[in-house]
């Protein structure tokens, strides 16, 4: 299966660690990711607040290059970022909805002699190309090394299932990380939070209203005892893992939950080496939840009294 | 918010609205319910509620709409999108606001007003190098906007490096020119869609 690949800005760098497993694990699944030649930044949540055509113009260029080169990809474009999925996504949707935008985004494209004809170009998350075309058996009979006795919260956030130019899960309610991580064997807990928010650039902006975003989602995951949150966007993973520790600085809290890409844990479970999936990179050491792996035993201490009040809720406004 | 409504401002500044949003953002469709407001996640730090601000926008009150925090502090999660049972597209018109606030130069009234100064910073890296560059944005942007948070940030951004998570030098896309080019023609052909 042939797709092209664009990792985005933060895939280069702050969320190597996603790109490298990535790249580590798509062979095995049969997966070939073609990078676009040349692909420049989705202009992520920044440029729409500034000027829209240029924005447009920005993702659409990315577009064009993808259409050129459809040899390569089959006229798929795979994003494991949720922010360029949408920017990407987003693009073609309007372009195709509104012809007077796609022709101002193509008179624009034209100055550097490209050209995007809206729906050439299918975009589509990592994940939904693992779960949906790779499938959840073929990936369950390659598993060599379950994640037995790793308790994750599978946290989605916003982008990969809102608004849903290419919905491919639930808007509220997503199962399909629920459920490929169940096939690697580990054990789901449940994650109320799991599409709110991380807060996004609001750390940048407005601090105590982002570090209350990443706070909420960080004791939801330690109610229910999980070992590590995994993610399937780099905003989100920065948000949650190299701000933990402000968090508990701001709020008096002790939060140490690894935050990890999927793609890293279905590493771990083909048994391909941490070092090639970027363990090591994350801010909330990886180690002791992955030291479980195996043991298999349940989770033990004072924590477990939160799971008996009852029917599992969201507790999000305790603490305040 | 005791105004009186100008029949022909009224229209003027909805439609400005709805015309340089991208398709249709069925903002005539609003019912007033609140389901936008109650679904966001910064909606306590918000002066007005999307729901407030659609009625404002109805009734033409734009140098009110126009200084609203609102917009700055949504974080684009989509949640009151995916609620709204008339289907209004909420986050893209905070996006229009947003625009709309710097073209008029009202943003810095917002109370949030060095937001559009990250968002500058950030896409002046992407227009001369065609990728982000976030050692770059997070020294300039907090020298220029925040100083107190760029001490606070520093071990963070220390910690990014050793942990090779920060580059050093940004990246230069070889299509640098061709995308220069193309974002000069698309300021050129204006902000409407």
């Amino acid at each position: 299966m042939r797709y092209g690949y664009y990792p985005g800005c933060s895939l280069e760098r702050n969320a190597i660690a996603y790109h490298q497993s990535a790249v580590a694990v798509a062979p095995q699944l049969g997966i070939e990711l073609n990078e676009i030649d040349d692909w420049n930044c989705c202009g992520a949540t920044e440029y729409s607040s500034i000027d829209l055509i240029p924005a447009y113009a920005l993702i659409a260029r990315n577009l064009a290059l993808a259409e050129q080169q459809q040899d390569e990809n089959g006229g798929q474009l795979v994003a494991p970022c949720s922010a360029c999925f949408l920017n990407l996504s987003k693009a073609d949707h309007y372009m195709a909805e509104a012809p007077d935008l796609a022709e101002k985004v193509n008179d624009a494209l034209s100055a550097g002699g490209l050209h995007y004809d809206p729906g050439s170009i299918q975009v589509r998350h990592l994940l939904d190309v693992i779960v949906n075309d790779v499938g959840y058996d073929a990936i369950k009979a390659k598993v060599s090394k379950p994640l037995s006795g790793l308790r994750v919260a599978p946290y989605y956030g916003c982008l990969i299932v809102r608004p849903g130019y290419q919905a491919f899960d639930d808007p509220e309610y997503p199962t399909s990380l629920d459920k490929l991580m169940r096939v690697l064997g580990a054990e789901v807990v449940d994650y109320p939070l799991k599409t709110h928010c991380c807060g996004g650039h609001m750390t940048q902006i407005s601090r105590p209203t982002a570090l209350e975003l990443i706070r909420r989602l960080l004791k939801n995951a330690a109610d229910y005892e999980a070992d590590a949150i995994v993610t399937v966007c780099p905003m989100c993973q920065l948000n949650l893992d190299a701000f933990q520790a402000d968090v508990n600085r701001f709020f008096g809290t002790d939060f140490h939950i690894p935050v990890l890409y999927f793609t890293q844990l279905i590493g771990v479970a083909l048994n391909i080496s941490p070092v090639e999936l970027g363990f090591g990179k994350e801010f909330v050491d990886a180690r002791p939840a992955l030291d479980k792996i195996g043991t298999g035993s349940p989770p033990t201490g004072r924590r477990r009294r939160s799971r008996e009040k009852g029917l599992p809720m969201p507790t999000m406004s305790e603490e305040g | 918010m005791a105004e009186t409504i100008n029949p022909a401002q009224t229209a003027s500044f909805m439609d400005e609205v709805v015309a340089a949003t991208p398709g249709d953002p069925h903002l005539d469709r609003c019912l007033q319910c609140g389901t936008c407001g109650g679904s966001c996640p910064s909606g306590p730090d918000m002066d007005h509620t999307p729901r407030q601000l659609f009625a404002m926008i109805a009734a033409g009150m734009k140098e009110e709409v126009l200084r609203s925090n609102a917009p700055w502090y949504c974080v684009s999660c989509y949640y009151c999108v995916a609620r709204c049972p008339q289907e209004v597209h909420i986050t893209d018109l905070m996006y229009t606001l947003k625009q709309l606030a710097i073209k008029e130069g009202l943003y810095r009234e917002s109370g949030i007003s060095n937001a559009p100064g990250f968002s500058q910073t950030f896409i002046d890296f992407v227009e001369n190098y065609g990728r982000s560059f976030e050692l770059g944005l997070a020294a300039k942007y907090a020298l220029r906007y925040q100083p107190l948070n760029a001490v606070r940030m520093a071990p963070m951004g220390l910690g990014l490096l050793r942990r090779g998570r920060m580059a050093i030098i940004p990246k230069r896309i070889k299509g640098i020119d061709q995308l220069k080019a193309i974002l000069a023609r698309a300021k050129a052909l204006g902000g409407t869609a």
